[in-house]
């Protein structure tokens, strides 16, 4: 297996959307063997504040440079903002199992929620490369909140209707589903778990293939403090790691819970 | 410069270890940190049987520190054997089994099918879980049955026993005592600290077991008034456990009188926190001119006819 766990160098810290930023850095190896839906466990602080990683999707690989996307939400991500070319920042990856884009459909259908857009332009890419048609339904706050670089077939859709569709992304894709068929469908979601529950009960009545990518707290992210359970429907073990048996899963796997909602 | 670290029969190559729950078997972290440049691996809990752990959420972070309710959750033991011993038999460091059982006759059955096994070479008893209901700490909080699981396993084994104690009781050197008194070879603390937090949006605790235990290096000042309490009242080795970051935390927990240290919460940040930690505290004694790294146990340097108010007097 390969996997790093080193200090790269920042290249770039831009804006993407607001309170939104792409942060770039230059890691030659781990670049190469990185894959869609996989994710990074950052160091945001020298400091012990905070005190463990958060972890990151790789949203893309731009030749030797990583690109990872954050919405500023508390203490880290605030960190992750003030870095500068120059700066270098603490990675431990490749984590986690990919997206099944190597499985066999016809047409991706992406659905992304808030910051959820993140994993998904390193998956455009790779179906892109495969020939895939794409259709990407993006849930937003409002149209400040849209972050469409490296996406394709965008439906956008707005809580507040201030860009798009005037809902939440799921309901424009219920809504999109209801006129066309698109052939031989795969989903690949990831956003809040209320939007994933959303998108799990969509492709249970639909009948078409789904892929969720969640989220969860994590310490390690490598398997070892059993920290990121998510229960499974059936099997021998009761919960599933969502770092190492994980983040991408079958949404037919997985049960979500009320505290999933808090 | 001597760092090696004799624990009854077995000598380790120095004097750091990584604590149970923080490492898992070793094969996750190989890839990221030289095993052998530690001085022993203990590994997750083991259980007869496997346990699911508890429900999320698990894990919250904390200032300096994290919460953690993971409910023991590991493979159990015919797949720790199975699926985790061989690995571990070719790592070239100390292998210490960290036993949690809900009776001492569960206890005693895990020890006894594991000293069929190659490759391990000490065990590292768990009475110290505050987060499981059968068990765990309801053992570790009672002095008469930490005492008799010692006594109840002492005669089963030839190898190293460490007892690992809990910090959420009033006098943990009475605990260690009763350990020492009962033949164990060394005790290990702390544990993590009953600790908890609360959503003030819904109002709720953000752990699904309401308490959980706290770690990290917020508990650092904690632990090593633990060690120094427990030093004054046994001549058994003490092993430190809490919050050690860097190689100067472990050298306090030397001078205060642990023998050797465990790493835990700090493998999460670092996965090669033990190793460089180690090698720290190596050329600390270069630098400082110490021979033996156990002329540092026990070397803190108290003004004359000071004492500590807030130490629990000992036995
Ligand atoms: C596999 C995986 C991939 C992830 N990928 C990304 C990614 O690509 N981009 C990204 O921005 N984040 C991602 N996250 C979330 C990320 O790890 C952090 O949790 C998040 O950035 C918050 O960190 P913080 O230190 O800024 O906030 P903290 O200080 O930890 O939290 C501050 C407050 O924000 C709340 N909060 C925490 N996380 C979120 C969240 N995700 N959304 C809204 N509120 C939150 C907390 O409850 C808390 O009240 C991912 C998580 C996982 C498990
Ligand atoms: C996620 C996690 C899991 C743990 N699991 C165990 C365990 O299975 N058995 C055990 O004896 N201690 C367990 N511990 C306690 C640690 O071994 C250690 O005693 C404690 O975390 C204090 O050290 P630290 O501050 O360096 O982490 C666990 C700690 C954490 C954070
Ligand atoms: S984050 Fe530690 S096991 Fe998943």
């Amino acid at each position: 297996m390969t996997a790093y766990n080193t200090d790269y160098p920042v290249i770039s810290v831009r804006p993407v959307a607001d309170e939104t930023f792409a942060l770039r850095f230059h890691a030659p190896e781990l670049s190469a063997a990185l894959r869609p839906g996989q994710f990074l466990n950052i160091l945001t602080s020298e400091l012990y504040d905070p005190l463990l990683r958060r972890p990151y999707s790789i949203s893309n690989v731009i030749g030797e440079e990583c690109e990872i996307i954050f919405t500023i939400v508390g203490k880290g991500t605030a960190l992750l903002a003030e870095k500068r070319s120059g700066d270098t920042i603490g990675v431990l990856g490749p984590l986690g199992n990919t997206f099944g884009y190597e499985k066999d459909f016809g047409t991706a259908i992406i659905v992304a929620g808030g910051i959820g857009v993140a994993p998904f332009p390193f998956l455009v890419r790779e179906l892109q490369r495969r020939e895939k048609s794409i259709h990407t339904f993006l849930g937003a706050r409002n149209a400040g909140r849209v972050v469409r670089d490296g996406l394709a077939g965008l439906h956008i859709a707005t809580d507040d209707g201030s860009e798009g569709y005037h809902g939440t992304a799921v309901a424009c894709l219920d809504a999109f589903l209801g006129t066309h068929e698109p052939d031989r469908p795969r989903i690949f979601a990831c956003g809040p778990n209320l939007m994933l529950r959303a998108t799990q009960e969509l492709a249970a009545r639909r009948g078409i293939a789904c892929e969720l990518s969640l989220e969860s707290e994590m310490a390690c992210g490598v398997g070892i403090c059993q920290g990121c359970p998510i229960e499974r429907t059936e099997g021998e073990r009761k919960y599933a790691l969502v770092c190492t048996d994980g983040p991408c899963f079958d949404s037919r796997d997985i049960i979500f819970h009320e505290h999933h909602h808090a | 410069m001597n760092s090696a670290f004799a624990l009854g029969s077995l000598v380790l190559r120095n004097r750091v270890l990584v604590a149970s729950g923080t490492f898992g078997y070793g094969n996750e972290l190989a890839p990221y940190t030289a095993l052998d440049a530690i001085g022993g691996i203990v590994t997750k809990s083991v259980s007869m049987l496997p346990r699911q752990g508890n429900a999320p959420r698990r894990i919250v972070e904390t200032a300096s520190g994290m919460l953690n309710s993971i409910g023991l959750a590991n493979v159990g033991l015919d797949a720790f054997i199975s699926t985790k011993l061989p690995f571990l038999r070719t790592v070239d460091t100390a292998i210490i089994v960290n036993i949690a059982a809900s009776s001492v006759e569960e206890y005693t059955a895990v020890l006894e099918r594991l000293e069929m096994e190659e490759g391990i070479d000490a065990y590292e008893i768990n009475v110290s879980c505050p987060n499981v209901k059968d068990g765990g700490l309801s053992f570790g909080t009672k002095r008469e049955a930490t005492a008799a699981i010692t006594r109840d396993l002492r005669p089963r084994t030839r190898k190293p026993l460490i007892i690992k104690l809990t910090p959420n009781v009033t006098r943990v050197s009475d605990f260690a005592a009763a350990c020492e008194d009962e033949g164990a070879d060394a005790v290990s603390l702390i544990n993590t600290l009953v600790g908890m937090a609360v959503d003030v949006r819904t109002r709720a605790p953000k752990l699904s077991t309401i308490t959980g235990g706290l770690s990290g290096p917020a508990i650092k000042p904690v632990a090593l008034a633990k060690v120094f309490e427990v030093s004054k009242a046994v001549r058994i080795p003490i092993i430190g456990i809490g919050g050690i970051m860097t190689w100067e935390d472990a050298i306090e927990f030397l001078l205060v009188g642990a023998s050797a240290v465990q790493v835990g919460t700090a493998s999460f940040r670092d996965p090669d926190a033990a190793a460089k930690i180690a090698t720290g505290m190596d050329a600390y004694c270069e630098r400082e001119g110490v021979a033996d790294m156990q002329d540092l146990v026990g070397g803190l340097r108290i003004p004359q006819n000071v004492t500590a108010p807030g130490l629990v007097a000992s036995r």
